[in-house]
């Protein structure tokens, strides 16, 4: 087997591991005196942190040069896809348990609702073409399309600080792992443009 | 090279996490097995509350309180939440920001011996041990509605004392129009003061007629016995037509000042949080509704009722001012 199926095979076992373990807390009754709150929080971390990581993919490879990492880049952003759909599902039936008119009202009145939906309506897009068929009917508005990444998660992060009350560490810690890597995005965007640029004058 | 530390803050995030369900897995072992050893023992409840306070934990169950008389005005027909809920799902940042940590860490503080502070406006000014402090008044069971501001609430069988009646004791002067209370500044029991989540130590303020309404306590119990350390032990204030931030835990200073008093969450997000936060379910938070709440063990929202249901005793208060700045 070569290392990179094995290594995708391993992170998706590992990636069920949080939803698991929801499971199991379930079970034994261990979601603490606010299950709804608790289980809103864990999937929204992990959705969140799932982007944060399929961020990372392109950057890992062009620093490390291992070009079938990206093979595990459509598998991982469509865990954190998994993630957020239950963190929607559990605002949507948990939460408000279909109570529609309060639920229009928070997505229209309240930022932190609003840049949640917008998230998830993105990160579903991305889903809904993520398949082998997509990227070949879409073409080159499939590389457009899918650079929506980069706004959902500009738009996720801003979700997660406004929920809180104050700055709690792992917001923190996802902070500064998503500027690193948009930052890397930009300079590479860059870099590669003036290149471009100097080969093109070169040729002339 | 900045770059190359990107991978480092990925896996530093995803390994405490894991670490954290394996670690409650443990627990969870080492709980069973203990609940097994109790129950072949055929211990009573009342032994390993003992092994509890040997231990110097203070996070379970407190000492039984001797002498407590039931109050009529405690607030009836309405189930009261378990106790394992009040002391597991708690905000006391000193302790750390998710509900989880204040039972995890706060064994870390004493809170015994303790004493408590008298300043400003007052006759009586001093510092006074918490046995001196307590011990003037007969102890109170109040079954309160607590309504906190994140829209989730309880029902809570406090013991305490009547802050009118400890206000009576110092004697406060005409001067002072508001009362201050200080939580305990220790950041060696206290992590949570280490950081700089808030500004410490925490503030939180009434406005004396306020404070000499007959709703307003100090506790210093829960369920009959000593408050546990998650909970503000040794002493903490209770306003229950207020939301939840204003019961400030773990008091050591009570000021009588002539101005108000500038209230934590107030100084840390003023369009936030004002200085009277009385429950209010027409005006929501910035970020939230506040028509409804989750009772903590029920499933469908309830609605939030005005002055979380003590209009009657507390409404006259507020007469003249208007409602939308009492936030």
């Amino acid at each position: 087997m070569k290392p990179i199926v094995l290594l995708k095979r391993i992170i998706f076992a590992a990636a069920l591991i949080p939803a698991a373990a929801l499971v199991a807390d379930a079970v034994r009754g261990e979601l603490t005196a606010n299950p709804i709150e608790y289980i809103t929080h864990t999937t929204g971390d992990w959705a969140i942190r799932f982007l944060v990581i399929t961020l990372a993919v392109t950057p890992i490879r062009r620093l490390t040069g291992w070009n079938p990492i990206i093979k595990l880049r459509r598998m991982l952003g469509l865990f954190s896809f998994f993630y957020a759909t239950l963190h929607f599902l559990t605002w949507f039936v948990l939460d408000w348990f279909f109570d529609f008119r309060q639920m229009a009202a928070d997505v229209a009145k309240r930022p932190f609702i609003t840049l949640g939906m917008a998230t998830f309506v993105m990160l579903l897009a991305l889903a809904a073409t993520s398949t082998q068929g997509s990227v070949r009917r879409m073409g080159r508005r499939w590389t457009q399309l899918h650079r929506l990444i980069y706004v959902a998660a500009v738009t996720a992060l801003f979700h997660f600080w406004l929920a809180r009350k104050t700055v709690v560490p792992q917001f923190q810690v996802v902070l500064v792992a998503a500027v690193l890597l948009l930052a890397f995005r930009a300079w590479w965007t860059l870099r590669t443009r003036t290149r471009a640029h100097a080969g093109a004058s070169i040729a002339h | 090279m900045l770059i190359r530390k990107a991978p480092d803050l990925r896996y530093s995030e995803i390994t405490p996490k894991s670490l954290y369900l394996r670690r409650r897995e443990f627990l969870q072992t080492a709980a069973g097995a203990a609940i097994g050893a109790a129950a072949a023992a055929a211990a009573s409840p009342f032994a390993a509350t003992v092994a509890a306070q040997q231990k110097g934990q203070g996070t379970g169950h407190g000492t039984k309180l001797a002498n407590v008389k039931k109050s009529p005005l405690s607030t009836t027909g309405e189930k009261v939440t378990p106790f394992d809920d009040i002391t597991s799902y708690n905000n006391f940042y000193e302790f750390g920001p998710y509900k989880e940590d204040p039972k995890e860490n706060a064994w870390r503080l004493k809170p015994r011996p303790w004493t408590i502070q008298i300043d400003g406006f007052v006759e009586k000014k001093g510092t006074f041990g918490f046995d001196e402090f307590t011990q003037p008044y007969a102890l109170e069971e109040r079954v309160y509605r607590m309504r906190c501001v994140e829209a989730w609430s309880m029902v809570i069988p406090w013991v305490g004392i009547p802050l009118k009646d400890i206000i009576a004791t110092y004697k406060p002067t005409s001067q002072a129009k508001y009362v201050e209370f200080v939580t305990a500044f220790n950041p060696a029991q206290m992590p949570g003061q280490s950081t700089r989540m808030l500004p410490w130590p925490y503030v939180e303020g009434l406005r004396l007629d306020e404070a000499m309404n007959p709703l307003a306590i100090l506790a210093v119990g829960l369920y009959e016995e000593t408050l546990p350390n998650q909970d503000g032990a040794p002493i903490r204030l209770v306003v229950p037509w207020k939301y939840g931030f204003k019961g400030v835990k773990s008091i050591a200073r009570i000021r009588f000042v002539d101005y108000q008093p500038k209230n934590t969450w107030q100084v840390m997000t003023p369009n936030e949080y004002g200085f009277f936060a009385n429950v209010n379910p027409n005006v929501d938070h910035p970020r939230w509704s506040q028509a409804s709440e989750r009772r903590i063990g029920e499933f469908l929202r309830r609605k939030t009722l005005p002055f979380n249901g003590y209009a009657d005793q507390v409404a006259s208060l507020y007469a003249g001012m208007d409602p939308k700045k009492l936030y």
